[in-house]
């Protein structure tokens, strides 16, 4: 099971910079960082090797069949910043071609 | 052959909030060149708004603190300087003198006005002195607030106003788990408000809170949420569907709080939207607010935007908070946009006349405006500090400075109660311990005696 990112998350980008398989989204490089509630976890991608969990200054980050009950939700929402994400990128190609 | 390398590069960073203390830490990573910092800050303690602005309801942001900030300003190469209010009696021509570079951090201080008749009646204040006054900041802990109305109207729809909203309608019982300062507990608890009224100009598809704060709402067993404004006429109906992901979320919550069945709710946070203050109304005291309506007009999400209908009401109440933005203070003879209050740069080399200045550079608020989350702030600072050793790669800083201990003769003779970071340790260290006792994270000096004496640093 993947781990995911919570309401605490303060966006500070630490698990990013430590992820071994590029996982975390927006990347502070990018621009939709700048407009960021928090990071998201790619369940897809996640191999689950807790990284981040100690890197996180706020403690926002759970595996996510520990995810406290107030923040269950949070697995959907991570898995779909990242269907978003997707169809963002399918637009964007879609309309420069 | 030895390479000599470069004596350290000496750095003063300015306001020791989330932007400044994130400088420190990039400057600490650097491996091919040594940099120790001074931090100089106005309040005897640190961590700018994670400390005083930040709500006492959530403290696992505030563990940013001891996880990152406190690990920063612990390390040797950095010397904390709290009580030092820069524009006083160290001005930045001081600190151009003293350091290779000096970085502003200072934060936006002040607030943006409504610019609408009534607005200095008593009963009327910024969001930003609430929140000041309830985390027990010393410049704020004298201020009074009359909770004696069954009604209070908070006027716009960021975070900020969701935090006021919460804290005014919070269970005591939670509130005295927490660090808010124990004169705003006995304050709230004779509390008359029942209903805190939120105006917003826009539409609930355009609400500037986000979802996190939003969702919390909903945590509450005893506060109803009610949406005012909030349906849109048949043609309108397929916009919410073409907002982008954020924002559907959003309405998403919106609904399926003003959905929720609460037995015996004790209060309500009430979101009209569409709705624009035009004059807060009484003598001397605030004793209602003027409202006009808006409708929303436009075909997509992105061209949405309002127009006035000319219609008008009154809502009594004793209590209006404006939270539509904080703002940038100039700083001593430092350039400033007045229009933006923030200081002109260019990613984050502070410019005067389009010309960049030497050695000095800005970040945090005070460089982009009030914007973002804390790591916003940490972004901010790599463009900055990116910058700076640019510079310094460049042969572009000065490298004649005054040595640590000359700075801290310097500070000492100036300021009369100089706080370091063993001194602010021992206020934090009582703070904490005064916590234990009543199982709260910290119980907080709120006035700069206290704080000193804390500190053990005679005034
Ligand atoms: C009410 C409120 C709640 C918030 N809640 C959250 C939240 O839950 N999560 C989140 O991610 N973000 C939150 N934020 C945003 C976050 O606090 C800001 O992004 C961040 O604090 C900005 O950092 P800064 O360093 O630019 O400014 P500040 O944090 O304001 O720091 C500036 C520092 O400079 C000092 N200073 C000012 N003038 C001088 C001077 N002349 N000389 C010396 N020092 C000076 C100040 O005392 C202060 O310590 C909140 C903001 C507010 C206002
Ligand atoms: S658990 Fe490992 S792989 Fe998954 S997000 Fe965290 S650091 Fe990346
Ligand atoms: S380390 Fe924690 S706070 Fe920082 S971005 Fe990751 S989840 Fe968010």
């Amino acid at each position: 099971m993947p781990y995911v990112i919570t309401s605490p998350c303060v966006a500070d980008y630490s698990c990013l910079e430590i992820c071994p398989v590029d996982c975390i989204s927006p990347n502070p490089d990018d621009d939709a960082f700048d407009h960021a509630e928090q990071l998201y976890i790619d369940p897809d991608r996640c191999i689950d090797c807790a990284a981040c969990v100690d890197a996180c200054p706020v403690n926002a980050i759970y595996k996510q069949e520990l995810l406290p009950p107030r923040w269950t939700h949070y697995a959907e929402v991570n898995r779909d910043y990242f269907r978003n994400a997707e169809k963002r990128i399918a637009v964007v190609q879609e309309t420069s071609l | 052959m030895t390479t000599q390398k470069r004596p350290a590069l000496r750095v003063a960073v300015v306001g020791a909030g989330p932007a400044g203390l994130y400088a420190v830490g990039q400057l600490l990573d650097q491996v091919d060149v040594d940099v120790d910092v001074d931090v100089l800050e106005r309040l005897p303690t640190p961590h700018g708004l994670v400390r005083a602005g930040v709500a006492p309801d959530h403290p696992l942001k505030k563990r940013v603190i001891d996880n990152m900030f406190e690990f920063y300003l612990d390390h040797p190469r950095v010397r904390f300087f709290g009580n030092v209010e820069l524009g006083d009696r160290v001005v930045p021509a001081d600190l151009a003198l003293w350091y290779d570079a000096v970085i502003y951090a200072v934060g936006a201080s002040d607030d943006r006005k409504l610019g609408i008749p009534g607005e200095d009646l008593v009963g009327s204040y910024a969001a930003r002195e609430f929140v000041a006054w309830y985390n027990g900041h010393p410049d704020f802990s004298d201020r009074q607030f009359d909770l004696s109305s069954e009604r209070a109207v908070i006027v716009g729809t960021g975070n900020v106003a969701l935090d006021v909203a919460r804290i005014l309608t919070c269970d005591l019982e939670v509130l005295r788990q927490t660090e808010i300062a124990d004169y705003a507990l006995d304050t709230l608890s004779r509390s008359k408000i029942k209903e805190v009224l939120i105006l917003a100009r826009r539409s609930h598809m355009q609400g500037a809170f986000n979802n996190p704060e939003l969702e919390e709402l909903g945590e509450s067993s005893t506060v109803a949420v009610e949406l005012r404004n909030a349906t849109l006429t048949p043609e309108q109906q397929c916009l919410e569907q073409q907002l982008d992901w954020i924002d559907r979320r959003k309405v998403a919550t919106l609904k399926k709080l003003q959905q929720r069945q609460l037995e015996n709710p004790e209060k309500r946070i009430v979101f009209q939207f569409l709705t624009s203050p035009e004059r807060i109304l009484g003598d001397e005291r605030v004793a209602g607010v003027s409202l006009q309506s808006n409708r929303l007009v436009g075909d997509s999400p992105d061209t949405l935007a309002i127009e006035g209908t000319g219609e008008t009401t009154e809502v009594a109440t004793g209590l209006v908070f404006r939270s539509i933005g904080y703002r940038g203070n100039a700083l001593a003879d430092l350039p400033f946009y007045d229009s933006t209050g923030t200081i002109p740069n260019a990613l984050g080399r502070v410019l005067q006349h389009n010309e960049i200045l030497p050695g000095v550079y800005v970040t945090g608020w005070i460089k982009r405006g009030p914007s973002g989350v804390i790591g916003s702030n940490k972004k901010c600072a790599r463009e900055t500090t990116s910058c700076l050793l640019e510079d310094l790669a460049a042969g572009r800083l000065k490298g004649d400075v005054l040595s640590p201990v000359a700075v801290e003769a310097e500070l000492r003779q100036r300021c009369k109660a100089l706080v370091t970071q063993s001194d602010w340790h021992r206020i934090d260290s009582a703070e904490r311990l005064a916590g234990t006792a009543q199982s709260r994270p910290r119980v907080k000096f709120t006035d700069r005696a206290s704080l000193l004496l804390a500190a053990g640093v005679p005034e």
